[in-house]
């Protein structure tokens, strides 16, 4: 008899179906308005909810599997990092700055994207929208776990690490991405996903992890390459995410385009902002350099977010407002951005440092154009200074971009000689501004940006009261061990007294 | 045309699917970077189940591929056969 013998396994699409079924029912004795109370008020219109579809089509049991065996390996290197002096194999200590940089800054933005995603995973009418969004909530947890993992190890050794929590919230520069995660997560659900899962995720994370990441293995830190392409693994999955909701919101109604543009607009210019500390990082911190910044903008910003802006065009995007002044900075902004980290270093909880001779041949060579002429000057008189004994500091306070919350570091973009400010008013009171870009979002949103919590009007409240060792022990830095020029640090001694016993049995 | 890119970490897992890959894409440019290894294509580019399994000798799940997936761009459409990268434009 000729029998059919059921398939062994099923078809993906199939194993998709079948896990999404019956999850979208139809409620009886509740309106659908009020049970997703969020969808409408954000102008966005959607008419069918099952056109979204994973293009993965990840079910739980695959999830599961693969993000158990990422795990495993992620353990298993981490134990042997521990086991093996891990912390005594980077090239040298400066590329601790760029570790506690990620921890205090960018681990909390993690973690702050889980709880993001678990809300919309709640929010979003949509099945697939649903279960995607609670898979990457689960994804974004398990970033921050095994990056605050990873690097306890260094904090057993190393100074700067062990108050990232209080930093998150309290240090100036962390509140740059805090603020960037606290705007998206207080938005509402579709203009989170472009937040997050479009520019931050599609547009904006192959700039910070990948290139960084493949630096971090260059320079023999096998701890945080590890958790960067553990999380980085997940991303693919997010970027796809991100892509397939800004093409779902553009396919269901011709009167969403002008909505998704000026988020587009908004979040690509936030998202760069944040990208000031990713630049310093890359070009200054990492003592063994894969590329450059401006290399690293070359092939994932300019010829990845061109390819992704001409794919669009199809449905009337346009390239972001900023994209032209973006350009014009990349040549600057990571100089810039370190050269205010020096100044105020008895400020920040990690080292910074004046480059050295070679450093600065290779950033010569990086950036023909801007380095010799405009940055290199400056290094040299604080190098003359320091000679000197009066190491170059400013203790005056920084004027922040009520938006992005930036000091007043970068410069005009048609200008680099002279810094970028803006001012504006609104209900009588005066708000300052960092650019262009950050000024409009501001107008767009006033009542939002004027609550902001900023940095520099707290160091007058209580428990600080203007007073700088006050807010030193506020934000959880130790003088004289967190702060300061790397040149004679307790992190600097350390890593050479205990590498020099490594190899030798004196 | 447009680039598109698949990028995964270096290790014995991805050894021969970068293999298939070049061999199912032709036109393809291999960078290898430390650590990562990220593959370019001009408009589009496809990653075949059969040909990884020739190349590994064993039985491939093309979601495995997840496990060791860095980043990737372009439009993504897939199912248990194939994963193709794609610009539109």
């Amino acid at each position: 008899m000729d029998m059919k013998v059921a398939k062994k396994k099923l078809a993906l699409k199939e194993k998709y179906r079948l896990l999404t079924r019956d999850l979208g029912w139809e409620p009886t004795y509740q309106n659908k308005d009020e049970i997703y109370p969020y969808t409408k008020y954000e102008g966005i219109r959607i008419h069918d909810w099952d056109k979204w579809e994973d293009p993965f089509r990840l079910t739980m049991d695959s999830y599961w599997k693969y993000q158990a065996e990422k795990e495993r390996k992620f353990y298993a290197i981490i134990d042997a990092h521990a086991q093996n002096n891990g912390h005594l194999h980077i090239t040298d200590a400066r590329y601790l700055s760029a570790l506690k940089i990620f921890l205090q800054a960018i681990s909390p933005g993690e973690y702050a994207a889980g709880k993001g995603f678990a809300r919309m995973g709640r929010e979003f009418p949509g099945v697939g929208t649903q279960v995607a969004c609670q898979m990457q909530a689960i994804d974004e947890i398990r970033h921050a776990q095994t990056q605050i993992h990873a690097l306890s190890n260094y904090n057993k050794f190393y100074n700067g690490f062990h108050a990232f929590a209080d930093a998150r919230d309290r240090m100036w520069y962390c509140t740059v991405p805090r603020s960037f995660f606290d705007d998206a997560v207080s938005a509402g659900p579709f203009e989170f996903m472009i937040a997050i899962g479009f520019s931050f995720e599609y547009v904006l994370t192959n700039l910070l992890f990948v290139p960084f990441m493949s630096g971090a293995a260059y320079n023999g830190d096998m701890a945080t390459v590890t958790f960067g392409f553990s999380a980085q693994s997940d991303e693919a999955r997010h970027m796809t995410l991100g892509l397939e909701c800004i093409k779902f919101m553009l396919e269901q109604d011709p009167a969403n385009l002008p909505i998704v543009q000026g988020w587009i607009d908004k979040w690509f210019w936030r998202g760069f902002r944040v990208l000031g500390l990713v630049s310093t990082m890359m070009d200054y911190m990492l003592p063994k350099r894969v590329m450059s910044w401006r290399e690293a903008w070359n092939i994932y910003g300019i010829e990845n977010g061109t390819a992704l802006f001409r794919d669009l065009a199809r449905y009337g995007i346009r390239a972001p407002a900023g994209w032209d002044d973006a350009e014009k900075a990349i040549d600057h902004m990571s100089h810039q951005f370190m050269l205010g980290l020096y100044q105020w270093s008895f400020g920040t909880a990690l080292h910074s440092w004046i480059p050295s001779d070679d450093d600065m041949a290779w950033l010569a060579k990086k950036y023909p154009d801007t380095f010799d002429k405009y940055y290199r000057p400056r290094w040299e008189h604080i190098k003359k200074l320091k000679a000197a004994g009066t190491q170059f500091a400013n203790y005056g306070l920084a004027k922040l971009c009520q938006t992005c919350q930036l000091p007043i570091v970068f410069t005009e973009p048609d200008d680099p000689t002279r810094s970028a400010q803006r001012e504006g008013e609104y209900k009588g009171e005066k708000y300052h501004f960092c650019s262009d870009g950050c000024q409009h979002i501001f107008e767009n949103e006033p009542e939002k940006y004027i609550q902001a919590w900023l940095p520099m009007p707290q160091l007058f409240q209580d428990p600080i009261g203007g007073d700088l060792a006050a807010w030193m022990d506020w934000v959880g830095l130790r003088n004289g061990k967190d702060n300061g020029d790397f040149d004679g640090s307790e992190d600097q001694k350390n890593f050479d007294a205990w590498r020099a016993m490594a190899t030798s049995n004196q | 045309m447009s680039t598109v890119f698949i990028a995964l970490q270096t290790n014995e897992d991805t050894r021969p699917i970068i293999d298939a890959i070049v061999i199912d894409n032709p036109n393809c440019t291999v960078n290898r970077q430390p650590a990562m290894i990220k593959i370019d294509a001009p408009g589009s580019l496809t990653v075949r189940r059969e040909t990884i399994e020739e190349q590994l000798g064993r039985a491939f799940d093309l979601q495995e591929l997840n496990v060791n997936l860095i980043t990737l761009s372009g439009n993504v459409e897939e199912d248990e056969d194939t994963l193709t990268l794609r610009w539109n434009s």
